[in-house]
């Protein structure tokens, strides 16, 4: 008998979202695939805030906290594109382990 | 009926989410990555519904799959040659990481499976949650919020700022 869908599940959904994202952040070496890990991340730290903003009788702060998560999310995928260009350009190559140089 | 209908549906989004989430990271193609990523956001915003967050699953749509996703898909088309049919990414260290991975969720699943949370009582549905967080970001977080939209603009003008093409230098190293 499976209960009813609860604070668990969305919780252990999150987790497993989690987990996927450091995945992708700890074994791909194109920085694109490393910055789509990190939304994975921050997805999942919302599915967090808004079941505990429902199941954990804070009504709508979850929500508020979800929202700013969004509105950094957005931004850190604006300056990471850039900079991602920017490298791509001076290095000609994404690859995470070969660019180790700030200066050259 | 009406909880087994809720039950269905939150195993229908978290099975999109997942499984793309999965073809997200295991996908060799990284065009394939871009797209699935797509499904995963919008899981997740079916997820938001489930949670009573209304606003949240259009602002997730709206933000995610329209502006983050779009940039993502900008980024990539901008950084490999796509002239070459096959765009395979690099792995490393595959074996240790799902090592560690696999141990890290099943930790995390099996605390929150055992923890026995504080308050589980259900709030009541509230009609439509858009009214409350406008209220909510103007008067409890006004501070932030406005923090939060000069963060953003400085953000997007230095974004603008760096990924602009320099005419004068030629990004070529100086040395070469």
């Amino acid at each position: 008998m499976i209960p009813p869908v609860g604070l668990t599940h969305f919780v252990i959904v999150s987790a497993i979202l989690f987990s996927l994202g450091i995945y992708g952040v700890i074994t791909r070496r194109n920085a694109i695939m490393v910055l789509m890990g990190i939304e994975l991340i921050l997805n999942s730290a919302n599915i967090n805030f808004i079941a505990f903003a429902r199941y954990g009788g804070m009504r709508l702060d979850g929500q508020v906290i979800a929202v700013f998560v969004i509105i950094l999310a957005a931004a850190e995928a604006a300056i990471a594109l850039a900079i991602v260009l920017n490298v791509y350009q001076r290095f000609n190559t994404i690859n995470v382990d070969e660019v180790s140089k700030l200066k050259e | 009926m009406m909880n087994n209908l809720y039950d269905i549906f939150f195993y229908f989004f978290a099975l999109i989410s997942l499984a793309s989430a999965a073809i997200v990271v295991f996908s060799r193609n990284i065009v394939h990555s871009a797209f699935s990523l797509l499904f995963t956001f919008c899981g997740v915003a079916g997820i938001y519904v489930l949670l009573n967050a209304d606003f949240l699953a259009v602002t997730q749509i709206l933000i995610y799959v329209g502006g983050i996703l779009v940039l993502i898909i900008f980024g990539v088309m901008l950084t490999n040659r796509i002239v070459d049919v096959e765009i395979k990414t690099g792995t490393l260290q595959t074996l240790p990481a799902s090592i560690i991975v696999a141990m890290m969720a099943g930790t995390l699943c099996g605390i929150f499976y055992v923890t026995d949370w504080n308050s589980v009582r259900e709030t009541p549905r509230l009609a439509t949650t858009t009214y409350r967080l406008g209220e909510l970001f103007m008067t409890t977080y006004v501070l932030p919020f406005e923090v939060a939209s000069i963060v953003l603009l400085v953000a997007l003008v230095g974004a603008a700022m760096i990924a602009r093409r320099d005419k004068k230098s030629t990004y070529i190293s100086p040395k070469a």
